[in-house]
């Protein structure tokens, strides 16, 4: 317990101290240079802790990760591509690699779509940012945690039971049921469902970006398409949709990203069982299942691969708005 | 085109605030009527009620023949010109122009026509593919005038459409608007702060304080026979000089000095009851240098404090039995600061107001 405690203080006291004398080592080298060079080396400097974490944690990783996949499952000897050859070949990978798509399609299509309807529905009533901060909490809950919540939620007990589960509840009450949502592979029902905990999860974030930039378009602007005739859905149509345009696409790639990155709430809810696996899910497995090390690798190597362009696309967006305003 | 009618209009916000305050006004079928006043006065509130984007509380608003208290502003059939423009910033000039007709359905050949024609008038011809963005503080205020005319709606409502623009523009753009309302006879309501702005543009100038509509009137009944202190003062500029005087036996007296007033000021000076204070008004451009010889007019000495030149004239402030005077003398006068001089202003130019009523007596 003491021991804790000193530690807790070491830190308290030590992680600014440390921060503090950076600073302080840094002024005192930037003296050394003319008064003319400083403002160009000062912003390295204090950048250079930050950097020198990202290549040690983020950057050396990624490039053990990439050398790993051209590897056998020990790390021993290159195999070329076989563990990509792997990948596209084996029917577990392809079809986590199509719940993906589902994921990336309809968690995005939910999450953007709920969130505009959110936000352009409250933007107007009094009880506005309650609304809100109900809509934004289950994101602060751990993915882990919100799975947990919606295996509750989708519980199913066999017929003539009594049904914990709330839909299964719920449906009861209506003389249906009780379904088992979470084993339907039909139709990827059971991925459906699992998209709609991510859904539930996001949505607070798509509306409470949006809603910023809903607030953000001049008042007047839609004053003005009121006068020039148009209808409140003609105003939302010809005038806020189109401003709301450059956000909804940044929600989007975000969105993206999160859907393939996608392992929690699989992980959590159904352990990728019963067809419903995503990449993650499977890399993980691969991983620490099977210790298939270079596999894995590959996997992670597959999912960087599509997320980078989205990056890209997304960091050009985000600079062409900011150049805007 | 449509007559405009205010019948005991009143606007309350919540918190007790009242915008607009039992409004009776009939703008004219084609009259180019200016609601003027200081910021809060309601005047913006009541144009905005004339649009329908506000509600108002009680009393009956009414667009030609049509009461419209319950119209909403897309049916109501007028353009309003915004203080920012409000010009849609994702479309085109073009459409910019052409959103409201297109919302009417018309026919592309009908739409492009209005458009053209409107960007003919306004020069806005080579500029029609830009965005808004790409375009000048005066351009901009241009498309909000174009997508108001190619509505060819019942009622323009302009809400300080100049006060954006610089001082050079401004005068130009007061010349184009006032062109405009020549060549196609629309009924126009426009909201400004600037007294300049309603002298020169108005048929009839609407002066608000407080909510209350304090005069109405073409701009030389406001300047000649303003009704109260406050339509005098915010009228004409250099604004009007105010000097409190005593009523004591038949005489005025400014101070010290004892005013002699003959005429209209002078009756109605007679016939209050002794002791009474009176506001005396005089504008400074009806100020001259006492010669001696000038019978009908009220004199006083004043010491001169400081001399602003411009050019043909110079703007006087002096100081007179503790009143701040200004004068616009012609400036051959050749005054200095720290002159004493003899100052004097016809009777017939003089106002006489009750200070407590704040009523004009003379006027």
């Amino acid at each position: 317990m003491t021991d804790k405690l000193i530690t807790a203080a070491i830190v308290v006291v030590g992680v600014p101290g440390v921060l503090i004398g950076y600073i302080w080592a840094t002024e005192q080298v930037l003296r050394i240079l003319p008064e003319r060079r400083r403002p160009a080396i000062r912003p390295w400097l204090w950048l250079a802790p930050a950097l020198a974490f990202l290549a040690l944690f983020l950057v050396y990783p990624m490039i053990g990760t990439i050398l790993r996949s051209f590897q056998d499952s020990l790390g021993k000897t290159f195999v070329g591509l076989d563990n990509f050859f792997w990948f596209f070949g084996s029917a577990d990978a392809l079809s986590a690699l199509k719940n993906n798509l589902l994921w990336l399609i309809f968690l995005t299509l939910f999450v953007v779509g709920f969130g505009l309807l959110v936000a352009v529905l409250v933007d107007k009533v009094k009880y506005e940012s309650f609304a809100k901060s109900v809509i934004f909490v289950p994101l602060a809950i751990s993915m882990v945690a919100a799975g947990v919540i919606w295996l509750y939620m989708y519980q199913y007990k066999p017929p003539g039971a009594v049904q914990t589960g709330t839909l299964n509840a719920a449906v009861g009450v209506a003389g249906l049921g009780p379904i088992p949502w979470l084993q339907i592979e039909d139709f990827s029902v059971n991925t459906f469902m699992l998209i709609i905990v991510m859904a539930w999860m996001w949505t607070g974030f798509a509306m409470v970006i949006i809603s910023a930039a809903l607030k953000g378009i001049n008042p007047e602007l839609m004053e003005a398409a009121r006068m020039d005739g148009a209808t409140e859905w003609q105003v939302f149509r010809g005038i806020v949709f189109p401003l709301l345009v450059p956000t909804l696409v940044v929600v989007s790639t975000t969105m993206i990203i999160t859907a393939l990155k996608a392992f929690d709430v699989v992980f959590t809810m159904t352990s990728g069982n019963l067809n419903t696996n995503v990449i993650a899910n499977e890399m993980y497995a691969e991983m620490f299942k099977f210790g298939q090390y270079g596999r894995a690798s590959a996997i992670a190597v597959v999912l960087l691969l599509a997320i980078i362009p989205i990056m890209f696309f997304n960091i050009g967006r985000f600079r062409a708005q900011e150049a805007v305003r | 085109m449509a007559t405009v009618t205010f019948d005991h209009v009143y606007k309350r916000f919540p918190g007790d605030v009242v915008a607009v305050n039992d409004l009776n006004l009939q703008v004219a079928d084609g009259e180019f009527l200016v609601l003027v006043g200081p910021s809060g006065c309601g005047k913006t509130t009541a144009l905005r009620c004339v649009a329908g984007l506000e509600t108002i509380s009680d009393g009956e608003l009414s667009i030609g023949d049509q009461v419209v208290n319950d119209v909403a502003p897309k049916d109501r059939d007028i353009a309003m010109v915004f203080q920012s423009y409000a010009l849609y910033p994702h479309m085109s000039v073009y459409d910019n122009m052409a959103f409201g007709l297109k919302l009417r359905k018309m026919s592309k050949t009908d739409i492009d026509a209005r458009v053209r024609e409107a960007a003919g008038i306004l020069g806005l011809d080579r500029y029609l593919d830009r965005k808004p963005k790409a375009l000048s503080g005066g351009q901009r205020q241009r498309v909000a005038l174009g997508r108001a005319i190619v509505r060819e709606p019942k009622v323009f409502l302009m809400d300080e459409p100049l006060s954006n623009l610089d001082a050079k523009l401004r005068v130009q753009t007061r010349a184009e608007i006032a062109r405009i309302h020549r060549r196609l006879g629309t009924t126009i309501v426009y909201v400004t702060h600037d007294q300049v702005e309603a002298m020169t543009m108005g048929d009839r100038i609407a002066v608000m304080k407080d909510g209350l509509l304090q005069q109405i009137g073409t701009p030389e009944e406001l300047y000649t026979h303003p009704a109260n202190l406050f339509v005098a003062g915010f009228i004409g500029s250099p604004a009007m000089n105010f000097v409190t005087v005593t009523t004591a036996g038949g005489e005025l007296m400014m101070g010290e000095t004892k005013l002699s007033l003959g005429g209209e000021p002078a009756r109605v000076a007679a016939a209050q009851t002794p002791g009474k204070n009176l506001t005396i008004g005089f504008r400074p451009e009806h100020l001259v240098l006492a010669n001696g010889s000038d019978g009908q007019a009220m004199r006083f000495p004043a010491v001169v404090d400081v001399v602003e030149y411009l050019g043909n004239e110079e703007l006087i402030h002096a100081r007179a039995e503790g009143n701040d005077i200004v004068a616009l003398l012609p400036s051959d006068r050749k005054v200095k600061a720290g002159d004493n001089v003899e100052l004097a202003v016809p009777l017939d130019r003089l106002f006489v107001f009750d200070p407590e009523t704040e009523k004009a007596l003379v006027s």
